[in-house]
C-alpha cells in the first residue's frame, strides 16, 4: 500500500473516532461558556446513544428504512435536551453545585437507559442490531489525494460535525446571542444590568450542550457499534471534556483537540502494520494519547483560561 | 437564638434523610412504571443484606473500598480540588500491592502484607500527586490531568501484570499466597471475604477528621480549599498544600486498591476497562457531603443498595440498574436542597416567622 493511500485512510479513520468527540466538546463549550460546568457530558452521551439505538429500531419497525438513523439522531437530540434539563433545573434554578448535578446526570443516564432497554426488549441488556449510516462519497472532491480519501468519503454525521464547528464559532463570536451567552459566563452581574436574562441564557447553553452531546452519543451507536449497551459509551464524554479544556473553550481549538484524540485512537490500528511496532508492548501504544495530552498541556498550553464565572450559580442579590 | 441554632443543626440531618426518602420514592415510582412491585423489591433488597451472616459479611466487603474512595474524593474536595482520578489511583494501588507482595516470595506474611499495603497507599498517593504538582506548578486543571492519568494507570497496570506477574494461560496475575493473613472474622461471617481493610478504612475516616479539623496543617488545607488567594495572602504555601492534599487523597484511593487485591481477590485481573471504583467514590463523597463521617454512612448506604440489588433482581425481577437511578436521585436531592426545602416548606413556616422577629 502506498503512503498517500495510507495517510488518507488514517485521516478517515481519525474522523470516525473524532466525530462524537467534536459534537460533545462543542456542546460542552456552549454550556461552560454560559457559566455552567458540565461534567455530565458522559451521561448526556449515554442518553443520546440510547435514544439513537431505540429510536432507530422503532423507526425501522415502522418501515422508514433509510430514514431510520435520522429518526434516531432526532430522538437523541430530544432525549439529550431532556437529560440536560435535569442539570439546568438543579444548577440554575435551585443553585445546586454544578459539578454535583452533572454527576447526577451520569448516574441517572447509566441507570435509566439500561433499565428501559431491559424493559423494552424482554430483559435483554442490549438493543437489537440496527441499520446504521453509510459513508457518502462527494464527487470530484473525493479524487483529491489524501484529503479526498480522508475527508470526502465519510459518514453524514462527520460532515455535520465539521460544519457545526464553523457554525458554533460564528454563533459564539460573531452574533449578539453569542456575545450574551459569553457575557453571562464571564460576568453575569454586568450582563444582568444590561438586560440580559442570565437564567434564560444559561438554560439555553445547557440545552444546546444536551442536544449536541446527544448527537455525539448517537454517532457512536449509528456508525460504530450498531447497538446500544451499557458499555457503548465508556469514557468518551470525559475525553470530550478534556478536548474542550484542551481547546480552551474555543470551537476551533476543541475541534483540533478532538482530532488529536481521534488520531491517537486511529493510529493504534495502523501502527501495527509496521514491523518495528511489534517490539513495543501494545499497552504503551494505547497510553500514547493520554500521556501526550499531559505533556502538551505542560509544555505548550499552560494555564487554562476558563470563563470567569464558571461554576458559580448566579445570585442577583450578591451583585 | 439557641433554639434557632438547634433547628439549623437538625436541618443538616433532615435534608439528607429527606433526600434518601425522596430517592427511594423515585425508585419506587420507576419500579411501578416498569410494572414491578416496589415493596417486594425493597424487602428483597433488605433480606439479601441481613438474611444470613455470609451476605452480611459480603456487604461489609462491598462497603470497604467505598469508604476509602469516598474519603479520597472528599479530601480533595475539601482542599478545593476535584479528584476524578481516584479510579486510576485505585488501580495503581492494586498493581503496587500485587507487585510488591509477589516479589517478596518466601518472606513471612506478617511482613509482606503490611509492606504491600503501604506500597499500595504510597503509590496511589504519588500517582495523585502528579496531578497536584501539575496544578501547583503549571496551573493545569486537575480534572483533565486526572482523567488522562486514569487511562494511563489502566494500561500501565495491565502492562505490569501481563509482563511480569501473569499466571500462565490466564488473564490475571499469579495468586498472592501471603494475602490470606488479611482475612478478618471470616469464621463469624461464614467465609465471607471480610478483611482488615474495614478497620483501616474506619481509622482513615477518623484520621481525615482529626487531620483536617484539629491540626494546623489541616486548617491550612481547608483555607486553601475555601479561597486560594486569601490563603496565599495569609502566607500559606498554596502549591505545597495542593500537592500534599492530592497525595493524601491518593493514599486513600491506593489503600482501597491494595485491600481489594490482598483482602478480596488474592490476585489482580488484567482489566479491559476501568473497574469504576473511583466513580463510586465520587458518588459516596457527594452523598456524605464531603465529611468523613458522612462518607462512612454514605458508603454503608451505597454498599447496602448495591449488594442488595442482586437480591432485588432475583426475587422481584427488577433490573439492578435501578440502584443507579436511586443513588443519582438521592445525590440530586442533596445537591438541590432547594427542592427538599420546598417539600418541607409547610413545616418551616413557623421558623420563618421567628426569623423576621
Amino acid at each position: 500500500m502506498d503512503v498517500l493511500t495510507l495517510l488518507g485512510q488514517l485521516l478517515n479513520s481519525t474522523l470516525v473516532f473524532s466525530t462524537a468527540l467534536i459534537f460533545t466538546a462543542l456542546g460542552g463549550i456552549f454550556s461552560e461558556r454560559s457559566g455552567v460546568v458540565n461534567i455530565g457530558l458522559e451521561g448526556l452521551m449515554i442518553f443520546g446513544a440510547f435514544a439513537a439505538g431505540v429510536g432507530t429500531y422503532y423507526a425501522q419497525e415502522a418501515g422508514l428504512g433509510g430514514m431510520a438513523p435520522w429518526i434516531g439522531v432526532f430522538a437523541a437530540i430530544l432525549v439529550g435536551i431532556l437529560g440536560s434539563l435535569i442539570h439546568a433545573v438543579a444548577s440554575i434554578t435551585f443553585k445546586a453545585d454544578q459539578t454535583i448535578s452533572g454527576i447526577v446526570i451520569n448516574f441517572l443516564a447509566a441507570g435509566l437507559t439500561v433499565y428501559i432497554v431491559k424493559m423494552l426488549f424482554n430483559g435483554s441488556a442490549e438493543t437489537p442490531l440496527i441499520k446504521v449510516f453509510h459513508k457518502i462519497e462527494i464527487p470530484f472532491l473525493r479524487d483529491i489525494p489524501v484529503i479526498g480519501e480522508g475527508f470526502f468519503n465519510s459518514y453524514p454525521t462527520t460532515y455535520l460535525a465539521l460544519i457545526l464547528v464553523g457554525v458554533a464559532y460564528y454563533v459564539l463570536f460573531k452574533t449578539p446571542f453569542g456575545l450574551r451567552l459569553r457575557s453571562v459566563g464571564e460576568y453575569p452581574g454586568a450582563a444582568d444590568t444590561l438586560g440580559v436574562n442570565v437564567s434564560r441564557m444559561r438554560y439555553i447553553g445547557v440545552m444546546i450542550s444536551g442536544a449536541l452531546a446527544g448527537i455525539g452519543g448517537a454517532t457512536i451507536t449509528l456508525t460504530t457499534t450498531s447497538t446500544f449497551a451499557h458499555n457503548t459509551i465508556s469514557g468518551q464524554g470525559f475525553i470530550a471534556i478534556a478536548a474542550m479544556i484542551f481547546g480552551k473553550w474555543n470551537p476551533v481549538g476543541a475541534f483540533g483537540a478532538a482530532m488529536f484524540f481521534g488520531f491517537s485512537q486511529a493510529i493504534r490500528n495502523y501502527v501495527q502494520l509496521f514491523e518495528w511496532s511489534r517490539s513495543i508492548p501494545q499497552e504503551f501504544i494505547f497510553m500514547i494519547p493520554y500521556v501526550l495530552t499531559i505533556i502538551v498541556l505542560v509544555s505548550a498550553v499552560g494555564r487554562s483560561s476558563a470563563p470567569s464565572a464558571l461554576g458559580a450559580p448566579y445570585d442577583p442579590s450578591k451583585r | 437564638m439557641s433554639r434557632l441554632r438547634r433547628i439549623f443543626t437538625l436541618d443538616s440531618l433532615i435534608v439528607p434523610l429527606v433526600a434518601i426518602l425522596l430517592g427511594l420514592i423515585v425508585g419506587a415510582v420507576v419500579m411501578l412504571l416498569g410494572g414491578y412491585n416496589p415493596f417486594e423489591a425493597y424487602s428483597a433488597l433488605i433480606k439479601r443484606v441481613v438474611g444470613n451472616p455470609y451476605d452480611f459479611g459480603e456487604t461489609i466487603r462491598q462497603i470497604t473500598p467505598l469508604i476509602f474512595t469516598g474519603l479520597a474524593v472528599a479530601f480533595a474536595f475539601r482542599s478545593g480540588m476535584f479528584n476524578i482520578g481516584a479510579d486510576g489511583q485505585v488501580l495503581i494501588g492494586m498493581t503496587s500491592a500485587t507487585a510488591v507482595s509477589l516479589s517478596m516470595s518466601g518472606v513471612s506474611s506478617s511482613i509482606v502484607v503490611p509492606v504491600s499495603v503501604i506500597a499500595g497507599g504510597v503509590a496511589g498517593g504519588l500517582w495523585a500527586a502528579i496531578a497536584g504538582y501539575l496544578k501547583a506548578k503549571r496551573g493545569i486543571n486537575e480534572v483533565i490531568t486526572t482523567i488522562m492519568l486514569n487511562w494511563t494507570a489502566l494500561y500501565l497496570s495491565n502492562y505490569v501484570i501481563r509482563h511480569f506477574f501473569l499466571l500462565k494461560g490466564q488473564n490475571r496475575s499469579e495468586d498472592i499466597g501471603a494475602s490470606a493473613a488479611l482475612t478478618f472474622l471470616s469464621g463469624i461471617f461464614n467465609n465471607a471475604r471480610v478483611h482488615w481493610g474495614i478497620v483501616i478504612a474506619l481509622l482513615a475516616a477518623l484520621f481525615f477528621y482529626v487531620y483536617l479539623w484539629k491540626t494546623k496543617q489541616g486548617y491550612e488545607m481547608r483555607a486553601v480549599g475555601f479561597n486560594q488567594n486569601a490563603a496565599e495572602y495569609a502566607g500559606m504555601n498554596v502549591g505545597r498544600n495542593v500537592v500534599k492534599a492530592m497525595f493524601i487523597s491518593g493514599v486513600f484511593a491506593g489503600l482501597a486498591g491494595a485491600f481489594e487485591v490482598l483482602g478480596v481477590f488474592h490476585y489482580q485481573s488484567v482489566f479491559a476497562a476501568s473497574p469504576g471504583y473511583g466513580f463510586d467514590g465520587i458518588a459516596v463523597a457527594l452523598l456524605g457531603m464531603n465529611h468523613p463521617f458522612g462518607v462512612v454512612l454514605a458508603a454503608i448506604l451505597y454498599g447496602v443498595l448495591t449488594y442488595g440489588s442482586a437480591g432485588m433482581s432475583f426475587a422481584a425481577g427488577v433490573p439492578p440498574e435501578l440502584i443507579k437511578i436511586i443513588i443519582g436521585s438521592i445525590i440530586f436531592f442533596i445537591a438541590a436542597q432547594g427542592i427538599v426545602r420546598f417539600v418541607l416548606k409547610p413545616f418551616y413556616l413557623k421558623r420563618k416567622k421567628e426569623k423576621v422577629l
